[in-house]
């Protein structure tokens, strides 16, 4: 396997000491681009570097970046999306906890090049060894001039802030992060105006994902053109996929962007347990549409995983086998995105809600349900895309729609028989139960 | 100027301005909920969807700014499917109870159901979300979880108009309700807009509920009397009762809104002390009397004590409650008497007011008084004096509460000493204890006319009911004395008061009455 980056964390014991870090060439990358880039200069090497966004929405990094206002009077901020909770993935956490100044690292040399001297870390409510493993690295950073007044000698200010969430799914959403930041109920913003020109605090912000500005550094090191040569041109890097579901090996994997699924789940995984059959994988975390078993010699890059119909999304992989019962897996889909619905946009508070009731009928409603409730689902989640402010009701509707089309058999079979098929047992207790 | 095209036809509008604003203005109704002018964008109820070609997705008209050379399609089927499908989403969890819903008849659900949706609900009833009703926030309002479409108009109206936030939505998703915040309640002095600027019947009044069905109601342009700054209002009324006041745009004034001691003023109007007849002493008592021979009687006797006396033997007062044409009138009737005439704004010591709407000034006139030569504070108190002194053969009092405004006693004793008191007034004070002739007079809600606002705008009012029994509008009462004492031809209607005043006054002089329009004109240099 190549050499991980990424996950140096598993070959190096404590990584996440700063004396060890630095015994490893750490900060390396932070020294040179103060001392050797201008800030326009390291925006052109992310830019050539082809690095784009492992947050979900794939935007092109560098791009971004060059959406700040040239001038501005206004303090610009950086904000670090740490909130990972898309279900199925945990590649974020484990940067935080086993490799903080790996990202550290990153926010310096980003919040550089963007010309920001606060920036803020964002971290899941969940994450409390993260939190704390991140206050320490920033102490440790601080103590050892990488942070704070005059960063190395060059003159350039930094401060980074941790801000723990509360629990909420949408204060990962880039600007309901911005909202909670400040303090408010994490309701995503309407667009326009966008962050890059009015963000937190109404100031230039930039919003970044922590793999997005853990790959920084190497890119940095390394050099645009090294980057853009693992994998696809279009979507390079490093990567890390974190697989999960019925696997023999679960787990996080570095791996070249674009290394086809099967490979993920077959060789790096180790296959399904019980050499049982496979049924279905979600690519890249909760919201994106599921792949069938015939569709996943797909590369896992993020222009391929889009022409096979879904999107690499978080590189969330989940892996079900043929014993999983695919309407009850879009239910608790379901609930997850009505749970999480910071409601208010009228179809996506509603939407999500009604997606629910109806596939909990299918799964649960003991002849409830009927026919016509599979095109119901098809019809609930078509008036729920594109119709909102932020993409957590398409992220509901596309899954849905996703496992209608697909196992469509299925859905209508769950109709026929009044019950489930796979587990006819009574519905169990429901912990989070709204409805 | 972009120029735009909006269902096939042509719009020019000024840059900046919403697609949602651009078709308002081209006369095209987009159907909206969260959107209201006096509040932040906040884009949440996705029922201005509209398609913008060149732009894949449908976008919400109300935070579109338009753009030269768009092509808007309001009616096409995408449009049209995105209205379907929010109403659609808006109602499933919707208690649809109409039928003992106060806002019926009002409820933008209820019209935009009828205009852009009618599909059969798909929605089991005993599947929807269930939420609290009837419960009740703060004196003048009344809230209904279940019917709340969470356009968080309400919301945005406190965080950003009153800054007082009482209420403020809590939970997620369809669970998401509007609620008081803890320990709070819905008492700030502008209460009662958050009513009129929900869109459903989530939030009602308190006053108003199950008085009337609005469709009922009819409505009256006014301005509201309650204090000096004239918010511009509508009056709700049937069979000559007055339901409610509601604010009416006038962005110079009021904006969208008004407060709630002005809202509720229209109590007093119709309250139990109204004078309902003309009046006279007779020879213990007072007799009821008509019309003609009360302003015969009054005439007859202001014109021979202003002919026996000295000039000044009589003294005329008229309060900041007296619109326009009857300060008016009533100089003409000083003029014609030599009168010592003396204005009076009295407002209650101490009574609230803000630097927003609430003016600590509790007359609608205060302006239009001044702005007549009667600002003088003093000459009400030298009238007190001259009248103690014995020096006034006859008083009028117009529109004043001359005892409460006054310390009490010394103006009974003045009062005794005056031969003749005439009383014009609408309500019944202690005053008219001492008068020899009362006329009754109608409120602003039951006449035409204008008073003058704090800054100097001059604003019409609109006649909503009628006078009770046989009370009359004070430009009619005061046309006919002045008539009758040679003071010249009574004019025909309050327009025509009014332009008779702007043909004389310096400050009225570029106002016609029937150029006023809507929302009132400025007096020259306010
Ligand atoms: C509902 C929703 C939840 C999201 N949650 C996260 C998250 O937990 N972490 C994250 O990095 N991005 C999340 N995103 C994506 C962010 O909005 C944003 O695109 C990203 O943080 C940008 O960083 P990147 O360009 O580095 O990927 C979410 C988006 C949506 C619509
Ligand atoms: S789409 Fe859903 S989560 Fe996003 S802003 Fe609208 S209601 Fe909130
Ligand atoms: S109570 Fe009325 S104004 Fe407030 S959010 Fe609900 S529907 Fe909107
Ligand atoms: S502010 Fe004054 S004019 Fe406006 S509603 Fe209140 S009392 Fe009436
Ligand atoms: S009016 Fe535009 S989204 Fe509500």
């Amino acid at each position: 396997m190549a050499e991980r980056l990424l996950l140096r964390c598993r070959d190096i014991p404590d990584l996440r000491r700063l004396d060890v870090y630095v015994a490893h060439g750490g900060y390396e990358a932070t020294r040179k681009a103060l001392t050797t880039c201008s800030p326009e200069q390291l925006v052109g090497i992310v830019k050539t570097s082809n690095l784009r966004g492992r947050g979900g929405a794939g935007f092109p990094t560098g791009l971004k970046w060059s959406f700040l206002p040239k001038q501005t009077a206004k303090p610009v901020y950086l904000a670090v999306n740490a909130d990972e909770s898309e279900p199925g993935t945990f590649k974020d956490r484990l940067i935080i906890e086993q490799d903080p100044h790996q990202l550290l690292e990153g926010i310096i040399i980003s919040a550089y090049a963007i010309r920001c001297h606060t920036a803020y870390i964002y971290i899941r409510g969940e994450f409390a060894l993260g939190a704390e493993r991140f206050e320490a690295a920033i102490a440790e950073a601080r103590q050892a001039g990488f942070l704070g007044k005059n960063v190395l000698g060059t003159g350039f200010d930094l401060d980074v802030w941790v801000h723990r969430g509360a629990g909420a799914y949408i204060c990962g959403e880039e600007t309901g992060l911005i909202e909670s930041l400040e303090g408010k109920r994490g309701y995503p913003r309407i667009k326009p105006p966008f962050p890059a020109t009015h963000g937190l605090f109404g100031c230039p912000t930039i919003v970044n994902n922590v793999e997005t500005l853990a790959c920084v550094p190497h890119i940095v090191l390394r050099g645009a053109d090294w980057f853009r040569a693992i994998g696809p041109e279009k979507s390079p890097g490093p990567k890390l996929f974190c697989v999960s579901g019925h696997v023999v090996r679960p787990g996080t994997y570095e791996l070249p962007m674009g290394t086809p699924l099967r490979e993920i789940i077959y060789d790096h995984a180790g296959g399904i347990p019980g050499d049982r059959k496979l049924k279905g994988v979600i690519p890249g975390g909760a919201s994106m549409p599921v792949f069938t078993a015939d569709e996943i010699d797909v590369p896992m890059d993020m222009d391929s995983v889009q022409k096979a119909g879904s999107f690499l999304g978080s590189a969330g992989i989940m892996v079900m086998d043929e014993t999983v019962c695919m309407v009850w897996t879009a239910l608790v889909i379901a609930r997850f995105f009505h749970h999480e619905s910071c409601g208010q946009c009228t179809p996506c508070r509603e939407g999500t809600g009604w997606l629910e009731k109806v596939l909990r009928r299918l799964e649960y409603g003991e002849g409830t349900a009927t026919a016509a409730d599979v095109d119901l689902l098809l019809n609930i989640a078509g008036n729920m895309m594109g119709t909102t402010i932020c993409a957590l009701s398409d992220a509901a509707a596309m899954p849905a729609r996703a496992f209608v089309t697909k196992y469509r058999a299925e859905f209508e079979e769950h109709a026929a028989l009044g019950r489930c098929p796979f587990r006819p047992i009574a519905e169990p207790s429901r912990r989070h139960a709204h409805a | 100027m972009p120029t735009l095209e909006i269902d096939g036809g042509k719009v020019d509008v000024a840059d900046g301005l919403t697609v949602l604003q651009a078709a308002e203005r081209a006369g095209i109704e987009i159907p909206h909920y969260c959107w209201h002018p006096g509040l932040t964008i906040a884009g949440n109820c996705r029922m201005c969807l509209v398609e913008i070609e060149k732009i894949p997705k449908l976008q919400i008209a109300c935070n579109t700014r338009v753009a030269d050379g768009m092509v808007v399609h309001t009616t096409s089927e995408k449009t049209k499917a995105a209205q379907r499908a929010v109403l659609e989403f808006l109602l499933i969890n919707h208690p649809i109870d109409c039928p003992v819903c106060d806002q019926a008849g009002e409820c933008k659900l209820q019209e935009y159901y009828m205009d852009y949706d009618r599909q059969r609900s798909r929605v089991p009833l005993p599947a929807k979300v269930r939420k609290k009703k009837a419960i009740p926030i703060g004196p003048l309002v009344m809230l209904d979880q279940e019917r709340c479409i969470l356009c968080a108009r309400c919301t945005r109206f406190l965080d950003e108009v009153t800054h007082t936030s009482e209420l403020a939505i809590y939970e997620r998703g369809d669970h998401c309700e509007i609620e008081l915040a803890p320990g709070r309640v819905l008492d700030n002095p502008y209460s009662g807009n958050v009513v009129d600027i929900c869109p459903v019947g989530a939030l009602t009044s308190r006053d108003f509920r199950f008085r009337a069905r609005v469709w009922y109601l009819e409505r009256a342009e006014s301005v509201c009397g309650a204090c000096a700054n004239g918010c511009n209002i509508e009056i709700y009324h049937r069979e000559d009762r007055i339901f409610r006041f509601q604010p009416r745009q006038n962005l110079a004034v009021n904006q969208y809104w008004m407060c709630d001691n002005g809202r509720l003023s229209y109590r007093d109007l119709q309250g139990e002390g109204r004078l309902m007849q003309p009046v006279v002493r007779g020879e213990d008592e007072f007799v009821g009397s008509t019309w003609a021979s009360a302003i015969g009687q009054a005439a007859g006797r202001l014109a021979d004590l202003a002919r026996d006396g000295d000039p000044g033997a009589v003294g005329i007062v008229v309060s900041a409650q007296a619109p326009n044409e009857e300060v008016f009138l009533l100089r003409r009737l000083g003029a014609a008497l030599g009168a010592r005439m003396a204005g009076i704004s009295w407002s209650p010591p101490g009574a609230f007011h803000d630097d927003f709407l609430v003016k600590a000034d509790k007359n609608p006139n205060t302006s239009g008084l001044r702005l007549q030569g009667l600002g003088d504070a003093g000459a009400v108190d030298d009238l007190i004096r001259a009248a103690a002194a014995g020096e006034l053969r006859a008083l009028v009092l117009h529109r004043t509460d001359l005892t409460a405004w006054r310390d009490a006693a010394a103006v009974q004793a003045a009062l005794e000493r005056v031969p003749c008191l005439v009383v014009i007034d609408t309500d019944r004070r202690e005053v008219a204890a001492y008068a020899d002739v009362v006329l009754p007079l109608a409120t602003y809600a039951e006449c035409d006319g204008t008073f003058t606002n704090h800054a100097g705008r001059v604003q019409r009012f609109h006649t909503a009911v009628a006078p009770p029994a046989e009370a009359r509008p004070g430009w009619a009462v005061l046309g006919e004395l002045v008539a009758r004492l040679g003071g010249g031809e009574p004019p025909a209607s309050a327009a025509a008061a009014f332009d008779a005043l702007a043909a004389e006054c310096e400050a009225f002089r570029d106002l016609r009455y029937d150029a006023l329009g809507a929302e009132g004109q400025p007096v020259a240099g306010a």
